[in-house]
């Protein structure tokens, strides 16, 4: 087995005290997208920033396509593309030239790079607009040039740092489509980090679940599922009751092994949906609480972050901000 | 070497892209100093008067003086495109590119000096219409753009390695508006050192604006002191080297901090 990335035991501490990495290690093989999922401020961006040669960690190896990070950056370089979590694209300057300059930093000249940033441009919907500055590009279009750009020298690595922060749920969906597509038809290994659930549920072939600097989980998004055996029955009553009342008729029931209540939402993880829904639908007309609707779900990325890391992820990702506030 | 000049290029022709984006920034920058030629000369048209001053006409003498000190003052804000960068994401994207680092430096600095040049012309075109005499002729004048090229080479440097390090707008424009005046005034270009306090001589002795004001002014007069004007330039040349250096360093404190 090949692995594209390696990184072991690295550590981080900035300025201030701040311990962003505290051993942080994962593998990632050739050609499958990665994801490094986390809150806000678990070390996402910075283990990326040191795969990526940006940053240099205090203790800790890693290796990208072969080479080692620390000791060979300029080879690293040319092997792997970076799609920062703020935009790289020059506003002031057209889609065109952007391109065009980020192929000749790579050593790209002539027909070569002609032919290679028209390809780019038609594959990401871009030629209409490849004369304007990217000032005047929709958040979408910005990103997609973002990662054309990271893609001009074809690289063999794929770095992607929260792609699809701040974009809507359509470019979302276009860029998720798009970046699938380099995994699977380029044979690029993709490492992306990001801190929505759904989209490393959705995108990502392996995942490492991230917290304060630490890799808490990995495996792939299902195995991470089936860890937490079971179903969630979400369960909506017709009125607010008191959670006592409520915790006290369902807690019993029979197979229900964890509650969450909200104000008129419940939420039991329990070992098998089919059975336990008429116990819990039972439990609570027998108290006279009216339920207006039951779902029963496989267990959601929320459930194993929040398994993994001993919190919510929403309350992680709050902390997260406000560490990162101080820094 | 070659990556490094074939990289400078592709990243000046970026900055001088962006340069003539901004009409209005250029024009600007043409046309303060010739203002401050205009209201300078008029002012202080009586100065050469005063016993030992030693010039035919003020303005004659303070034209290569505004030369320089508009090539300190505009070259000071070549770091904002810096910050700029930085605060967008493009110097990360660059950083993580096997881009060389002197082209990230040298590319902006390419820039500066492309409107240095235009405006120290322009300047000297102004002075000999307001009746100022170079016996230097074509030499003195490239003399007068070597020494403002290479001051706005360490100036500009610094204000790249200052916007790396501060990576805020307001720390550069409160150093920059800080720096300028008193390096002027603290130097030979308004006035004849000579006539200037003891300290003040000092001073100016050692600022770098003296030294390309002094080289400017010997090349422009009818028998120039070439041993003067070589040692001029080339403590600038040495000091734009250090400058750059200095930019070079602040790449690696960035990179440490992220």
């Amino acid at each position: 087995m090949t692995y594209a990335i390696e990184a072991s035991g690295l550590v981080k501490t900035y300025r201030g005290g701040i311990r962003a990495l505290d051993g942080l290690s994962f593998a990632v093989s050739t050609g499958m997208i990665f994801g490094v999922l986390g809150p806000n401020g678990a070390g996402k961006s910075t283990s990326l920033k040191i795969l990526a040669t940006l940053s240099r960690p205090d203790a800790g190896d890693a290796c990208v396509a072969g080479l080692d990070v620390l000791r060979q950056p300029d080879r690293v370089r040319h092997a792997i593309g970076w799609v920062g979590q703020r935009s790289g694209v020059d506003a002031e300057a057209t889609g065109c030239e952007n391109l065009r300059l980020q192929g000749h930093v790579y050593g790209l000249r002539g027909r070569e790079l002609d032919s290679r940033v028209a390809d780019l441009l038609e594959r990401f919907g871009l030629a209409q607009a490849a004369g304007r500055l990217a000032r005047t590009y929709s958040g979408g279009m910005q990103r997609r040039l973002d990662v054309a750009m990271g893609l001009v020298h074809r690289p063999s690595v794929l770095f992607l740092d929260e792609p699809t922060t701040g974009l809507d749920p359509e470019a979302r969906a276009q860029l998720w489509e798009e970046i699938t597509r380099l995994a699977n038809s380029d044979g690029l290994t993709v490492l992306l980090t990001t801190h929505y659930l759904e989209e490393a549920d959705r995108l990502t072939a392996q995942l490492a679940i991230v917290d304060r600097g630490r890799v808490v989980a990995a495996g792939t998004p299902d195995e991470l599922k089936a860890e937490l055996r079971g179903d969630v029955l979400l369960v909506e009553l017709a009125e607010a009751a008191p959670p006592d009342t409520v915790r006290a008729a369902v807690g019993g029931a029979d197979g229900v092994r964890e509650l969450a209540l909200g104000d008129r939402l419940l939420r039991a993880r329990v070992d098998h949906g089919a059975t336990a829904a008429p116990a819990v639908l039972a439990a609570l007309e027998a108290r006279r609480m009216r339920v207006a609707s039951l779902t029963i779900t496989r267990p959601s990325m929320d459930e194993v972050y929040s398994r993994h890391a001993g919190r919510a992820f929403a309350q992680a990702d709050r902390e997260g901000e406000s560490k990162k506030g101080n820094r | 070497m070659k990556t490094l000049l074939a990289d400078t290029w592709y990243v000046a022709m970026r900055h001088l892209r962006h340069f003539a984006r901004q009409p209005w920034w250029i024009a600007i920058n043409l046309v303060q100093p010739v203002v401050w030629l205009g209201l300078y000369g008029a002012l202080f048209k009586r100065i050469i008067d005063l016993r030992g001053f030693g010039a035919e006409s003020y303005v004659a003498f303070l034209t290569p003086g505004i030369v320089v000190m508009s090539a300190l003052s505009s070259s000071g804000w070549t770091g904002m495109g810096v910050i700029d960068d930085l605060n967008s994401g493009v110097m990360d994207r660059f950083l993580v590119s096997p881009v060389r680092r002197g082209a990230l430096i040298a590319g902006p600095l390419v820039q500066t000096a492309c409107l240095i040049v235009l405006q120290s012309l322009i300047i000297v075109a102004v002075g000999l219409a307001l009746g100022a005499r170079y016996r230097g002729g074509v030499t003195g004048v490239l003399v007068l753009l070597a020494a403002v090229v290479l001051l706005s080479w360490t100036v500009g440097a610094l204000s790249i390695g200052l916007g790396l390090t501060a990576r805020q707008r307001e720390t550069l424009i409160a150093v920059v508006n800080f720096s300028v005046l008193p390096l002027t005034f603290l130097s030979s270009v308004l006035i004849q050192p000579s006539l200037a306090p003891t300290w003040v001589q000092q001073v100016a002795a050692y600022n770098p604006v003296t030294w390309a004001t002094e080289a400017a002014r010997a090349a422009f007069g009818t028998s120039p002191d070439w041993v003067l004007v070589r040692s001029r330039v080339t403590l600038l040349a040495l000091l734009a080297l250090l400058a750059g250096l200095v930019a070079t360093r602040a790449f690696r404190a960035y990179q440490r901090s992220v």
